[in-house]
């Protein structure tokens, strides 16, 4: 626990505060104002360009309710995600993304038409759709707090009561006070600058430990994108076309983007180039395939590239959680946690729910954070409206493990944060380590990354923008001790996880693995529910 | 990553200091500046919310490039963005409006060419 909460430069009370801005914190703010509650949304960067989705194309779960294609978009990822995926939850969250879909073509989104003229949802293109959810919440009345980064959850006795942080470009504190708080800030990329994944730190879940909750999952977490080496724009979807090959043009046996991801990642570790060529796509395809995603094409364009015809040097630039699955515990179907009034939706949540163990990159992620942002947005308008009188009357202290202060913190700690944070990107960014896991790597690694979370633990850390960069470093540590925790005890490979000591599926490790703890890690496992019912 | 500031077309309306997620600018003589070129995570969003194209983020995510304005006002690339998503004065429809590809999982399965 750390110092009491102070008054802040900005204090406010409200009903329901959502941390973060993304797809997932603007449906939980838009659906607890849809039930009359007061809603603050704070965003770390700001609230309509933040996170993932802002500055990229995606398909979405968008699949009619009719019995052949439920069943089939279902078994879609099924047996990949190694069986951990649940019908009921894959099930509600196919009805509650199609409803909202069609929410988001009343309310303005610009859906095409066809000849029929049928509107078209398959998917959103991010400027368009984060800018409309600004507008949106802003008209239902939600309070945005941009570049607000949190710091700390506040907490009583009874649970989860708002957050504290600070406005980054004034370096002024906030504190918000409220009856519950949904946790929105996305998964944990560690910095590796995949496209908008930067503001993406992990930071939800260590706010969620810290005040109690479990993570799920969290062994599903090393994904890595095909990606040109110059480039942010992670796209692999697209490398099903491509060809890859050896600097002196000669093909690269075996490597592609589905089944062959591993064989790049060997040609890399070893220190060659590898180079990739769109030659598969047919010309009468091209034209599509830049409607669909044309952010993919923006760095070619800019560099005079053609990717049909031109070779272009690729690497595997790692997007952890983000396109992972692993994230905070769901414990009932409002996606609370283990904690009264804690939510958590989106990125920031397990989505092994919907996936199982493979990634959750593109649509199905997309459904994910507008309908677990639903959810979310519902059952903490409710939870709050629940506390009645008593809401008002709470004294909530900070949950921070480090101690947050008002003073100047030592000179040289922001060096030390940049430290710490390579220290981190050196654990989880490498194939050998992460990619290609055995016990012997993970554990050495986990030696280390103690130590750094030891070192850490210990700092006081200020109330300032540089202490938000501070407690990134922390959460990053966090995280990846969540991690390679549960990676060490999945002695298996199941999913993205992949164990190069234990090749082969284990049918007796069909559960999950939940995680926590912060100074001592503990992992223990859960069965997967088939027909999860809790209402 | 960010790379330019026009300060010819800067008109000093403070939304790129609004909207980068990651902070990187600040006002300086009333005109925008990179302030912390570092903490740029090359998303574009800067250049697409920019109303005079003003901005250029160049594709290199993870090093500096030196750019010519001229030249990328020659070739047509500032404010290139902007005006695919359909948000430029010249646009007539919207990136969102045109994308009538089919579901992507499906499509890419359909139109695998090997």
């Amino acid at each position: 626990m750390s110092e009491v909460a102070q008054v802040g430069s900005l204090n406010l009370t409200t009903d329901v505060l959502v941390i973060g801005g993304g797809p997932a914190g603007t449906w939980a703010a838009l659906t607890a104002a849809a039930k009359g509650v007061n809603v603050v949304l704070a965003d770390k960067g700001y609230c309509g360009s933040s996170g993932a989705t802002a500055p990229s194309g995606t398909g979405v779960w968008y699949v009619k309710p009719d019995e052949k294609l439920r069943e089939e978009a279902k078994a879609s990822r099924f047996l990949m995600g190694g069986q951990l995926a649940e019908h009921r939850w894959m099930d509600r969250v196919l009805d509650r993304t199609y409803e909202n879909m069609n929410k988001l073509g009343v309310f303005g989104y610009p859906f095409p038409v066809d000849e029929q003229g049928n509107p078209h949802r398959r998917g959103l293109q991010g400027p368009e759709y984060m800018k409309l959810m600004r507008r949106l919440i802003k008209k239902a009345g939600v309070r945005i707090l941009d570049h607000s980064p949190a710091l700390e959850l506040l907490a009583d006795e009874h649970g989860v009561a708002g957050a504290a942080g600070v406005h980054k470009q004034s370096g002024k504190t906030w504190t918000v006070q409220a009856g519950s708080v949904v946790i929105a800030t996305g998964g944990c990329a560690f910095l590796s600058k995949a496209l908008g994944c930067n503001v993406l730190t992990g930071d939800g879940y260590l706010f969620a430990a810290e005040a109690g909750a479990s993570l799920s999952g969290m062994e599903f977490s090393n994904a890595y994108a095909i990606c040109p080496t110059f480039s942010s724009v992670t796209k692999t979807a697209f490398y099903s076309y491509a060809s890859f090959y050896h600097e002196d043009g000669s093909i690269v046996e075996g490597a592609s983007s589905k089944k062959g991801r591993s064989v790049l990642a060997r040609h890399l570790l070893e220190g060659r180039q590898m180079f990739a060529k769109l030659d598969g796509a047919a010309e009468d395809l091209r034209p599509l395939l830049r409607v669909a995603q044309t952010n993919f094409f923006l760095p070619f364009d800019r560099l005079g590239i053609d990717p049909f015809t031109q070779a272009f040097p690729v690497t595997l630039r790692f997007e952890g959680t983000v396109r992972g699955t692993g994230g905070i515990h769901i414990t009932n179907e409002s996606c609370g946690t283990a904690v009264p009034g804690l939510y958590a939706a989106g990125d920031a949540a397990t989505r092994e729910l919907i996936c199982g163990g493979f990634t959750g990159g593109g649509s199905h992620n997309a459904a994910w954070a507008m309908s677990s942002g639903s959810f979310a947005g519902e059952g903490a308008a409710a939870y709050t409206q629940s506390l009645g009188q008593y809401a008002a009357r709470r004294s909530p202290v900070g949950c921070s493990s480090s101690t947050l202060i008002r003073q100047e913190m030592r000179p040289g700690a922001a060096a030390k944060t940049e430290e710490y944070i390579s220290a981190v990107q050196d654990e989880v960014k490498p194939y050998q380590l992460n990619l290609f896991r055995t016990e012997q790597g993970l554990t050495s690694s986990l030696n280390r990354l103690d130590g750094l979370w030891k070192e850490q633990r210990n700092r006081e850390i200020q109330r300032s923008p540089e202490g938000v960069k501070a407690r990134e470093a922390e959460a990053m540590t966090a995280t990846a001790r969540w991690m390679y925790h549960s990676a060490l005890a999945r002695t298996e490979t199941r999913g993205m996880h992949k164990r190069e000591d234990y090749q082969v599926t284990d049918n007796s490790q069909h559960h999950r693995l939940i995680s926590g703890g912060l100074d001592k890690i503990w992992v223990k496992t859960e069965a997967v529910n088939k027909e999860r019912v809790l209402l | 990553m960010i790379e330019l500031v026009s300060s010819d077309r800067c008109i000093g309306c403070n939304v790129c200091v609004r909207v980068c997620p990651t902070n990187v600018f600040d006002m300086k003589d009333k005109i925008a500046v990179i302030a912390r070129k570092e903490d740029c995570q090359t998303c574009f969003m800067c250049e697409a919310y920019c109303p005079v194209d003003a901005l250029y983020v160049a594709p290199q995510a993870d090093w500096s490039v030196e750019v010519d304005e001229a030249e990328l006002i020659a070739s047509g690339i500032l404010g290139s963005w902007r005006e695919e998503i359909g948000w430029g004065q010249r646009s007539g429809d919207t990136m969102a409006e045109r994308d009538t590809t089919p579901f992507f999982e499906v499509f890419t399965e359909q139109y695998r060419g090997k």
